[in-house]
């Protein structure tokens, strides 16, 4: 969904069933060393990346003469199992086991790493590595496969259709003879690539749809494993800062006599907006914050406000927006409705509160800059630091390591820019490590939205017609300005517009306000965190006012949609949905079709006399096409459920004075062990492209959340987080 | 101030303020970044270290305050009985996600199993809910408990 729509538009690129595969192409040559280096390129972000680049790949396979088989990785891992499942992909068509492959990060280069289905933006984000690779990343491995076997025919002199591949060996069963791939790379680089070859049906798939085991675990549990937080360049000094309480203050006076003092304390940087200390180790750098004097000009925003900021919303969405979509005419059907519903939405602002805190080392050197971070978005973090240097972007060198939690967050380079600008005045390396506080009042927030909606319904209590016009920041405005086109963009209208219910007549609107002086950016789910909470909150409302059941309403709005209407019915039937359950506990369901990916969840909520909600069950339906690695379909699903949750109960920054209002984890609550619900996922076979998993799960919950407690209480909630004091049994 | 802690199994020796809290002494001092900063408060969990044998939030432990107690990290916990199953258990059941809690996560779980072989249900929300994953790992956390648990065997 989203972004694609716009990388497959006219003219744009060309579209095939991947919208990739037709400008795919492949190249192939010796492998330093010896061996078989497969390039696989993608022209996308620029039209003449072919003539321009020749050998260097997008992601490429090299086998080395000792047939290890490596592969640079566009993606970058955060968790969500990604360097699993791309590897699958080749492997399955290179017949290879999945431990034969390696994998390198790929340095930033946008024009040969930039990201189909982010618009040849260079980034891990959207849900949508497995989508983007689906289709060139198995032709690559098919590709190298097909060459590997005519290499090792011509060999021995037979038909090439005589042997066959299998766990890293071309086989000639007539014979009974066998070569391993890496006796065969260098022969198999100077045969000629192959064109059209045929890729395996799904039912000879071996590797795709089993759960295999993840390839990026093992350090994982031992402490080995390298996140951006933990590099140690040789000399590194750690920074850690203040920056402005207020968005858009500045640095009145500073007094760093005391910081000075503390022990271990090296450097005070001063910059217009923000104070760095510079320490040996973060203990020291903490505490001569802390000793720090800092008096701030809180410019423009000192008086910036939530209420403010929501009634401004509210306010634009009295008058006309951008049209989204219109189906019909929603003023007549309106005119002849039967019933009339009314109601406004509103989300808050949402930190992302990656459990590795923001930080990055920079070495600033005359004429050079190297980087260390865990990012989202190499090629931007390299452009980030050379403007911010003043140097050649060639001059800027990134090493990307290990997220420790993306979620949005690290498609951001703001945190670069900071560090850069401190370790300009740095001699040697310096690791820039924000403190908690700092990174949950200086986040680039989930904006704040209101939606006013009004349907009618017929007499059978069917809408006959549907509006929805809601208010908030673009992040895709700010993040990539050419997909903002005529008031619109695809991220913040996704699941607001084409729902999978059959309704005769809509209209939606899009009022773009952006808030002042608050930073906005993309988080779990992005558009749809907020639009699938409204518009399934919005259907509950519909179902309750024509006293129908929640289920049944959206089933009998669901025969033009049958992969919609099969996840609905599947997870209704797994839930127990109609069973009876004790008082104040009620199921809520929701349904959505975001990241190309169908979902319907369950959940069976439980509402305390004093309010509190505890979220008992989760049932899950998905219909994500083809599966390539079911276990990090379940993973993603639970993970992103708790990801909702958290959201649904709890997720809300607030501003008063200008000021973030919340600073740790006691005042930014997330769900912990206690709080857990059994999340059942349950995954509809299917043969479709695949779609995407790693953030659908946190869209679909919170209204599945919503609903129950409206099952459970009668109270509909129409803001988030929940509010329990609304909730108190009366007595 | 030179102050000798015993790490490990190894006696080592950092010339920091006595105030200091352990967890800046490993990252950073020693260079053992297996230990996590997640929060500075003890709310997290993320830099859990064991003090004698006892699940301990290091980001809140002053280095003076530890004496002759033995410190013990994610990189050595592999060489205790529970820390070993714990480990096994993490990798069989696919626990790890981004994994920069895990550490955390295995040490507060090492401990209870050390001290309670077999826990219920309710022993583990005890002694997990002070760690947070982002990533929501909790279900496969508590699944990874009770298989590393059954590998104890009866009795414990």
């Amino acid at each position: 969904m989203m972004l694609d729509q716009i990388a497959s538009r006219p003219g744009d690129l060309d579209e095939s069933e991947s919208g990739l595969s037709r400008r795919t192409f492949l190249q192939s040559g010796a492998a330093a060393g010896g061996g078989l280096l497969l390039s696989l390129s993608l022209p996308f972000a620029t039209g003449d990346a072919e003539a321009a680049e020749g050998f260097a790949p997008d992601a490429f396979i090299r086998i080395g003469s000792d047939g290890q088989i490596v592969l640079t990785m566009p993606y970058v891992e955060m968790g969500q199992g990604t360097y699993t499942s791309i590897p699958m992909l080749i492997a399955e068509e290179l017949e290879v086991d999945l431990t034969q492959v390696r994998l390198e990060h790929a340095p930033p280069n946008e024009k040969l790493y930039g990201n189909p289905l982010l618009g040849g933006i260079q980034a891990t984000g959207n849900s949508n590595a497995v989508r983007a690779a689906w289709q060139p990343l198995r032709q690559a491995g098919a590709t190298a496969r097909t060459m590997l076997v005519a290499a090792a025919a011509k060999r021995w002199n037979v038909d090439p259709a005589s042997c066959r591949a299998q766990s890293g060996e071309v086989l000639h069963p007539p014979t009974g003879r066998s070569a391993k791939y890496g006796d065969l790379a260098a022969d198999a680089a100077r045969m000629t690539v192959p064109k059209n070859v045929a890729l395996k049906r799904p039912e000879d798939f071996k590797l795709i749809g089993t759960p295999a085991k993840r390839l990026d675990v093992s350090g994982k549990v031992n402490g080995t494993a390298v996140y951006g937080i933990d590099v140690r360049p040789p000399g590194v000094k750690i920074a850690t800062l203040a920056q402005s309480p207020v968005f858009g203050g500045r640095v009145k006076n500073l007094d760093d006599a005391a910081a000075k003092a503390v022990k271990g304390v090296r450097q005070i940087v001063r910059l217009d907006d923000a104070v760095a200390v510079v320490a040996d180790h973060m203990g020291a750098a903490k505490k001569g914050l802390a000793a720090l004097a800092i008096e701030w000009d809180n410019g423009p925003h000192a008086k910036l406000d939530t209420l403010a900021i929501a009634a401004e919303l509210e306010k634009a969405t009295l008058n006309p927006g951008a049209v989204a979509q219109t189906i019909g005419d929603t003023d007549k059907a309106m005119a002849s409705a039967v019933t009339k519903v009314e109601a406004t939405y509103q989300v808050p602002f949402l930190a992302h509160a990656t459990m590795e805190p923001m930080n990055c080392t920079v070495h600033v050197r005359k004429d050079s800059c190297e980087i260390w971070v865990g990012s989202q978005a190499m090629a931007w973090v390299q452009a980030a630091a050379a403007k911010t240097a003043g140097l050649p972007l060639d001059k800027v060198t990134v090493h990307n390591h290990l997220i420790g939690g993306g979620f949005g967050r690290r498609l951001e380079a703001d945190g670069v820019t900071r560090a850069v600008q401190i370790a300009k005045h740095v001699d040697g390396p310096v690791k820039v490590v924000w403190t908690r506080e700092e990174d949950i009042q200086h986040d680039m927030y989930r904006p704040y939205w209101l939606d006013r909606l009004s349907a009618g319904l017929d007499a059978k209590g069917m809408p006959v017609a549907w509006n929805n016009r809601f208010a908030g920041s673009s992040v895709l405005a700010r993040w990539a300005p050419p997909f903002f086109n005529n008031g619109l963009d695809p991220d913040t209208t996704e699941a607001a517009i084409d729902l999978v219910y059959a309704l005769p007549n809509m209209h939606v609107e899009y009022v773009r306000v952006e808030p002042p002086g608050i930073p906005t950016a993309f988080w779990r789910s992005v558009g749809p965190s907020h639009n699938v909470f409204v518009t399934e909150s919005f259907m509950d409302e519909l179902a309750a006012a024509a006293k129908q059941d929640p289920v049944a309403y959206r089933l009998a709005l669901l025969d033009k949609s049958p992969r919609a209407k099969a996840v609905l019915a599947l997870a209704a039937k797994k839930a127990g949905w109609g069973q009876p359950l004790p008082e104040r506990i009620g199921r809520g369901v929701s349904l959505q079709f975001v990241f190309a990916t169908y979902m319907a969840q369950v959940a069976e909520v439980e509402v305390a006399k004093d309010g509190a909600v505890r979220v008992r069950r989760v049932v899950c339906a998905v219909d994500c096409g083809t599966v390539v690695n079911p276990d990090t379909v379940r993973a993603q699903i639970q993970s992103a459920v708790m990801f909702g949750i958290t959201a649904a109960l709890y997720g809300k920054i607030t501003l008063k004075d200008g000021r973030v209002e919340q600073t740790n984890f006691d005042s930014y609550q997330i769900l912990r062990m206690n709080e857990a619900p059994a999340v059942d996922v349950h995954i509809v076979q299917s043969s479709e492209p695949p779609g995407g998993m790693g953030e659908a799960g946190t869209s679909a919950i919170v209204p599945a959340v919503t609903n129950a407690i409206f099952a459970a209480t009668g109270k509909r909630l129409r803001q988030l987080p929940v509010d329990t004091a609304a909730l108190k049994q009366p007595v | 101030m030179a102050t000798t802690i015993k790490l490990n199994g190894v006696d080592r020796t950092v010339d920091v303020d006595s105030d200091t809290p352990l967890l800046w002494v490993l990252r950073d001092v020693l260079g053992m970044t297996g230990t996590k900063f997640g929060c500075g408060m003890a709310l997290c969990g993320a830099c859990t270290v064991h003090v004698d044998g006892v699940a301990t939030r290091s980001c809140i432990t002053p280095i003076d305050g530890i004496g002759t107690s033995e410190i013990t990290t994610i990189e050595a916990i592999g060489a205790t009985a529970a820390g070993a199953k714990i480990q096994k258990a993490w990798l069989d059941q696919e626990v790890v996600q981004c994994g920069y809690c895990q550490s955390g996560q295995i040490m507060s779980a090492s401990a209870l199993l050390a001290s309670n072989p077999h826990p219920t249900d309710s022993n583990i929300d005890d002694a997990m809910s002070g760690n947070i994953c982002r990533c929501g790992t909790y279900v496969r956390i508590r699944e990874a408990i009770k298989q590393a648990a059954q590998s104890s065997g009866k009795g414990g």
